[in-house]
């Protein structure tokens, strides 16, 4: 493959009938059988089904030839739930769990004619930021395969980057599609939350948890954002707002687009290789006609420590359902054991080492007695970062930042301090602590491997953010690199 | 730091059975954790309320009516121990 093909070349070739979606298929399977060894982005490949889908489409093309993805293979973190597709959040406690439905995202992706080749490998109950705590192993990055992919939706944006798909899912709570799409080299976008509907993904922080789609053009997301968003009678936190037609959005043109920047926030801690390809990009945004705007958001230097202690209590409460009685891993070694102790020795054996962690955190800080110091506090805090954000947004139309102050770090540099881990998401958690729209997109390269920058919008403002984006990307390069694989 | 007997209280309200490395492991590196998310004392809230939502007003209600939902069966298709013919999760024994 020479020239990446994105999801609307496909679509349109489907259309035309000059590709089958059965040729289709069988191309990115082929793809992804060359890669997969090297990689490991999959949990489940879906072959049969994929192949079986792919003639009905074939078969039908009439009903389907007008859906917006038809005969465009795609992939699923592996925290969505597929109907009849086991699906694992690649952790050990849900190794053999076969959803008895599909998430509303994976549903409207097929009405809207996709076809499923696999589930992706991700960090367990997408709890990471390298991948690296998949029970499963870790994804490796397609540019270096001593890099991380980034996480937690590793598998997904490793996926897109080597050219098994041109559109996968993932999910975002802190950063888990933008930092990895900034790490592989794609494009990656976490819509607002209650933009998507969350039925159907594994719970792990729930009013940060977002799903969004990863692709190697911002055109290309846009199509799937207008695939997947929109209300849903199965989740309440869906917005019933109207969902626009995001690829109308993308106009190329940024003149008068106001693009507020947080110097002092981004001024610390950032590689001198990140740090030069965001002020690139910022000047690329000046030279299209934006205008580049300094802003304050005094406490954003507190998202870290909000979101983690947010993000456990959370994940805390969601993960107590997984006690080996309804679905899922039990401990053989409770066999004669009490209810409680089949409890602790399914929940001990069955949770890697980072999801027992924020376990414990979230169960400590929403204990009597530190409810109030912690949990009480930071969304006390959280809710001042919101106004830093409203604030920010009467004077500006977007926010830029860098999507990760690093670029990709070798696997198994930082496994051994969560803290440090914690830190690398200092640019991410604050968007989902605010519920907006954020975008990443490829700006540069670190000694071959991808760095890149993200766009923040208003509250259902995705338009303006990948309005910007899209107009960015015309005007460089580095989303049509691929990696040497 | 934390002391091994305040890890095992933390864990036994997640129910939880850590072994001695994990305990001595989350002594450490909770108290690191905490430590550094303390920085959030210095921030002063007084009057200011705690996020509940970030969406105002909140979406949508549903009426509350009755609607299909999962058959038994394929509900405790993935149990680990389904007692199918009762149509029952069975657990080990809790009342002696």
């Amino acid at each position: 493959m020479n020239h990446p093909a994105t999801l609307r070349a496909i679509r349109d070739a489907v259309r035309s009938r000059a590709r089958s979606v059965g040729d289709v298929c069988r191309e990115a399977l082929e793809r992804l059988d060359a890669v997969e060894p090297a990689l490991h982005a999959f949990n489940t490949v879906t072959r049969d089904q994929a192949l079986a889908r792919a003639e009905r489409l074939d078969r039908d093309l009439g009903q389907w030839r007008d859906r917006p993805l038809v005969g465009v293979p795609i992939a699923l973190k592996d925290n969505l739930c597929t109907q009849g597709i086991r699906t694992t959040a690649s952790s050990r406690i849900l190794e053999t769990f076969v959803p008895p439905y599909d998430a509303t995202a994976v549903a409207r992706l097929e009405a809207a004619g996709a076809v499923v080749i696999g589930k992706t490998n991700c960090d367990e109950f997408a709890m990471g930021s390298s991948n690296e705590n998949s029970a499963y192993g870790p994804v490796r990055n397609p540019w270096n395969l001593e890099a991380a992919p980034g996480g937690s939706s590793g598998g997904s944006a490793a996926a897109v980057a080597a050219q098994c798909v041109p559109l996968a899912l993932g999910s975002d709570t802190g950063g888990s599609i933008r930092q990895p799409a900034s790490f592989c080299g794609v494009v990656g976008l976490k819509p607002t939350y209650g933009r998507v509907s969350r039925y159907g993904l594994l719970a792990f922080a729930s009013s940060l948890d977002q799903i969004g789609p990863f692709g190697r053009t911002v055109a290309d997301t846009a199509l799937a954002l207008t695939a997947i968003a929109g209300h849903d009678p199965a989740d309440a936190t869906s917005s019933s707002s109207g969902v626009p037609d995001y690829a109308s959005s993308l106009t190329g043109d940024v003149r008068g687009v106001r693009v507020g920047v947080p110097r002092k926030f981004v001024s610390e801690g950032v590689d001198d290789r990140v740090r030069t390809a965001f002020d690139a990009a910022l000047v690329t945004l000046r030279d299209q006609g934006a205008t580049i705007i300094d802003i304050d958001l005094p406490h954003a230097r507190f998202a870290i420590p909000v979101y983690y202690l947010v993000a456990t209590a959370e994940a805390s409460s969601n993960l107590a359902r997984y006690d080996g009685v309804k679905y899922g891993y039990r401990s053989p070694a409770a066999k004669d054991g009490s209810l409680r102790v089949m409890y602790n020795r399914t929940r001990d054996e069955g949770f890697g080492a980072e999801v027992k962690r924020r376990i414990m955190l979230g169960t400590y800080v929403l204990s009597a007695g530190y409810y109030d110091a912690f949990y009480l506090k930071a969304q006390q805090v959280r809710t001042l970062l919101r106004r830093d954000y409203d604030q920010a947004f009467e004077s500006v139309d977007v926010v830029a930042m860098p999507t990760s102050p690093i670029p990709p770090f070798r696997l198994g540099e930082k496994t051994a301090d969560p803290l440090q881990m914690y830190l690398a998401d200092v640019f991410t958690v604050s968007v989902n602590l605010a519920g907006l729209p954020g975008i990443s997109i490829p700006c540069g390269n670190a000694d071959g491997l991808p760095i890149g920058f993200q766009l923040i919008g208003r509250m259902f403002d995705e338009a303006s953010i990948l309005r910007v984006a899209d107009s960015y990307e015309r005007a460089t390069e580095w989303h049509k690199a691929v990696p040497p694989l | 730091m934390f002391s091994r007997a305040e890890v095992e209280a933390i864990a036994s309200l997640a129910n939880l059975e850590l072994d001695a490395n994990e305990i001595a492991m989350f002594a450490r590196q909770l108290g690191e954790i905490l430590a550094y998310a303390d920085e959030v004392q210095q921030v002063d809230t007084r009057s200011v309320p705690p996020t509940a939502s970030v969406l105002a007003p909140f979406p949508s209600d549903r009426p509350d009516e009755v609607r299909p939902s999962l058959a038994r069966d394929v509900a405790l298709a993935n149990a680990p121990d389904p007692a199918a013919g009762a149509g029952l999760f069975r657990v080990p024994r809790v009342i002696g």
